[in-house]
């Protein structure tokens, strides 16, 4: 990963935050472009969370790693602490792993 | 008055632990990919927004290219437009006499004070000094200060607590990218410790609060069908944005019930700009 897409990374993210703190007066967003920007994280989050779970390049990633992704997002979905989700995530895959299940 | 500081001291505690240990993998993962120490490094300290930072080393680490990786960073931290809306009042530094440290001294966190400081003394500071503190402030704005904002009422109090959860993050984010930078150089396998596993595991713990209406989650998951069954035949880092094809099955009933002109309560209170939930502790 080059320098230069770091650098343009920060700066499109900073822009995206500087603006309404320099402009809240000039800019009033509407309700639509809210939801689409909170819906379009949303899905790219699991959009990425879904491939990086069960994907290795081209290729499935074994089961291991889905085992112990799905078991943090039920976690997750039932409120755990996020210190304990992220734990269960490695845990469960490594146990996994350990056990000889790829 | 103090119970609501130690309160605050312990949450914010409790997120940088918490991100502490996902900054631990990221800079672990993206040293053990093959990736330069440098980049989780530098990539922390000036992007300063960890699922994008995720997202973009995921891209490269599988194959992607570079300009996928900063398309899907960016599409990522649109959202931190509409935040940076919702807390520009307490971004900008404090108008007139009234000095937040009153409320900080008792919250006991140095962040908080040192941060109360800074914006209760910038009233009466040169300009110069003023934009400064605006500058940084927003270099801080993330899903956690700005949910940490946004429970409070008193605009005071909005303000320590954004600049204590915005400042402690950034030092403890570092740190922990830093150290697992140290740790992914020294341990041969971190796939045995299943460290892979946990990049997933962030990224459904940070979308999950955003799930919580039916059209959100029908997009999400045509989007992440559509990734999946591309991920094959498309070169990486495509696969992601190609998932924001899911925002139209999700959106089209949305358009057309537009003509409405009450919005629904759920609408609404996702309209304030900013997360109705804590994305940390899933506090309401």
């Amino acid at each position: 990963m080059p320098l230069l897409a770091i650098v343009a990374l920060a700066a499109i993210t900073y822009a995206f935050r500087i603006v309404g703190p320099l402009c809240r007066d000039r800019v009033t967003l509407p309700p639509a472009a809210t939801l689409l920007f909170a819906d379009a994280a949303a899905v790219l989050l699991i959009a990425l969370a879904a491939t990086s779970a069960l994907m290795n390049g081209h290729d499935f990633a074994g089961w291991a790693r889905p085992a112990g992704v799905l078991v943090a997002g039920l976690l997750a979905a039932r409120r755990a602490p996020f210190p304990v989700v992220v734990l269960a995530a490695a845990c469960v895959t490594a146990l996994l792993r350990l056990a000889g299940v790829a | 008055m103090s119970s609501r500081g130690s309160t605050l001291v312990r949450d914010v505690a409790l997120v940088c632990l918490a991100d502490g240990l996902v900054g631990l993998s990221f800079g672990a993962t993206a040293v053990a990919g093959g990736l330069p120490w440098w980049v989780p490094v530098a990539m922390s300290l000036l992007v300063f927004a960890g699922g994008s930072q995720i997202a973009a080393v995921g891209v490269v680490l599988a194959g992607g290219s570079a300009f996928a990786a900063v398309a899907a960073g960016a599409v990522l931290n649109t959202r931190l437009f509409p935040y940076g809306l919702a807390v520009a009042d307490v971004v900008r530094p404090a108008q007139g006499s009234r000095s937040a440290g009153d409320d900080a001294g008792n919250g006991g966190a140095a962040g908080a004070s040192r941060a109360a400081g800074a914006a209760g003394t910038a009233g009466a500071g040169p300009a110069i000094r003023r934009w400064l503190i605006r500058l940084l402030g927003a270099q801080v704005i993330t899903d956690e200060s700005v949910a940490f904002a946004l429970r409070q009422t008193d605009p005071a109090r909005r303000r320590v607590a954004f600049w204590a959860c915005g400042l402690s993050l950034f030092g403890a984010w570092n740190v922990a990218v830093l150290l697992g930078v140290l740790a992914g150089s020294m341990v041969r396998n971190t796939n045995a410790f299943g460290l892979d596993a946990t990049f997933p595991a962030v990224l459904i713990a940070l979308a999950l609060p955003a799930l919580a209406e039916l059209r959100t989650r029908v997009s999400a998951g045509t989007g992440a069908v559509v990734a999946v069954a591309l991920t094959p035949v498309l070169p990486a880092g495509l696969p992601v944005l190609a998932a924001l094809a899911g925002l139209a099955t999700g959106w089209r009933p949305r358009r057309r019930t537009t003509n409405d002109p009450t919005p629904s309560p759920a609408d609404r209170r996702r309209g304030n700009r900013a997360p109705s939930i804590d994305p940390i502790t899933g506090e309401r």
